[in-house]
């Protein structure tokens, strides 16, 4: 009874919208959907997606890492103030931090760069993208760093180890899968990323348009084989994602 | 390290919270007052606490499900449960919108109205209450079930003395994330809702149209309270780690 409550509430809510992106793309057609990806502005959009990201993603796993081992190891004022820091972003509107970026940097804002163009231009899609996935590596790292503990440390300390050495050949090691999966599930969320980047991009096709803003465009365009395209590659990127998460996941709720 | 947490996140709220009051404390509360932010905030605050109270109930049945009961495909549907965590938003948008809009297979039509924004949004906050619930319903020992059934406890009974009390903490804050996400939602929404004022615009889409019309102000002091909504649930959240953890620390 209760499993095919829960089940059929699943199918509602999450597997039926799923199964459209492949019946849709079955009824649009495959070739219209191929046309569209392969669309010069669809291919330049999908560049600067992973451009984005390819930058995004390893700022936030240093960060990550750094601020982990601060939180778990260290006493130092303002512990609280970075801890909701790095939680913000799971809690706050996207377009929200869209637009602090857009006050901060523009017209009227604080900072300006010279010639540099930041608003609608890729440094503030960059920032934009950072700042959303900021907490996933940390909150993947710190409570593996609690619970391994810090006695393996102490003792290669103890032994004569350096501050690095110790870093590289103890705790590193024993967070990496911690890590890894953090970057997987940043990767998706920068990959993702919509509404922050909607409010500082500008949305020009073929310059500030990302691979989640052309699939909009597509929409209000009423392309529809368009859109679902780019969903589709979208979507088949998400399944790989979520294949990669879940053998990485400890076997833990799952048996 | 607090120098990035400055430049990428402290500094740009910052600038928020300062241009919301450009205008002085008075232009931010004129703002707040105009009956377009105020319907867009009250239609956004029901449909998360809608939103948030379904997935109490059918986050904890599926997580429940999840753990103690067998069935084929298990594995398959455990991993399914992050999608949402992976698949970008706007795509979850147009995927509710294939199902339940003009062109649905199964003859609903539900595009451009609240029921379409409900929907997707139990789309996108599917895995916070499972997530949080699973690892603890893992743990919990059941033998204490087993004594109390033992003892004549009817199921209901049993759930709600000795099963809910240990989860509880786990379903509240997720519950909690599953409401900061909804609110702030935009992606998946703003395909599917139509965005008309007073009717399907929510608070987040309201922000991003003032802010391409040139109203900073009025955006930044909507955005601004929804900025103080997201650091309330996150301190609530953490006073339920607090509590949930006491036992260890005593």
């Amino acid at each position: 009874m209760r499993k095919t409550i829960a089940l059929s509430y699943l199918s509602v809510v999450l597997l039926g919208p799923l199964a459209m992106l492949f019946w849709r793309i079955w009824a649009e057609g495959l070739g219209k959907a191929w046309t569209a990806i392969t669309e010069p502005d669809t291919l330049h959009a999908f560049r600067l997606t992973i451009e984005i990201t390819a930058i995004a993603v390893p700022l936030n796993t240093i960060f990550g890492i750094v601020v982990g081992l601060a939180i778990v190891r260290r006493r130092f004022p303002g512990k609280g103030l970075v801890n909701a820091f790095v939680d913000l972003p799971l809690a706050l509107s996207p377009v929200v931090v869209g637009l602090s970026l857009f006050l901060l940097y523009g017209r009227t804002g604080w900072i300006h760069l010279g010639h540099v163009q930041i608003l609608f231009a890729l440094p503030a899609m960059v920032l934009a993208t950072v700042f959303v996935s900021v907490p996933y590596v940390a909150r993947e790292v710190i409570p593996t760093l609690r619970e391994v503990g810090d006695e393996q440390e102490q003792a290669a300390h103890t032994l004569g180890a350096s501050g690095w050495q110790t870093f590289w050949r103890i705790t590193l090691p024993s967070i990496r899968w911690a890590i890894i999966y953090g970057v997987v599930v940043t990767t998706a969320r920068c990959l993702g990323e919509y509404g922050a980047v909607a409010v500082v991009s500008g949305s020009i096709s073929g310059r500030t348009e990302t691979a989640t803003l052309r699939v909009q465009n597509y929409y209000e365009n009423l392309d529809q084989s368009g859109a679902y395209g780019v969903s589709l590659v979208l979507g088949l990127i998400a399944i790989v994602v979520l294949v990669v998460m879940t053998l990485l996941k400890p076997k833990e709720g799952t048996a | 390290m607090t120098t990035f947490l400055t430049v990428i996140v402290a500094l740009p709220i910052a600038a928020l919270v300062w241009a919301s009051r450009a205008d002085g404390v008075s232009g931010f509360w004129y703002w707040i007052r105009q009956p377009e932010p105020v319907a867009a905030l009250k239609l956004t605050l029901v449909v998360a606490l809608l939103v948030a109270l379904t997935n109490a109930v059918f986050g904890t049945l599926i997580a429940w499900v999840l753990v103690r009961d067998e069935f084929p495909g298990k594995r398959l549907v455990n991993a399914v449960i992050d999608l949402p965590f992976a698949l970008p938003t706007i795509v979850a948008g147009l995927l509710v919108l294939a199902l339940y809009g003009p062109d649905s297979p199964v003859h609903v039509h539900a595009a451009f109205t609240r029921a379409a924004i409900y929907l997707v949004l139990l789309f996108v906050t599917l895995p916070f209450v499972v997530r949080t619930v699973q690892p603890v319903l893992h743990e919990l020992d059941t033998q204490m079930e087993e004594a109390a059934r033992s003892l004549g406890a009817r199921e209901l009974v049993v759930f709600t003395r000795i099963v809910l009390p240990s989860i509880l903490p786990g379903i509240l804050s997720g519950v909690a994330m599953a409401f900061a996400r909804a609110v702030g939602e935009i992606g998946s929404i703003v395909i599917l809702s139509g965005n008309r004022p007073f009717h399907t615009e929510v608070a987040s889409v309201w922000i991003l149209n003032q802010t391409q019309s040139g109203n900073g102000t009025g955006a930044a002091a909507l955005a601004t309270l929804l900025l103080a909504i997201s650091f309330l649930v996150l301190l609530g959240v953490g006073g339920l780690r607090w509590l949930a953890t006491r036992h260890e620390r005593a």
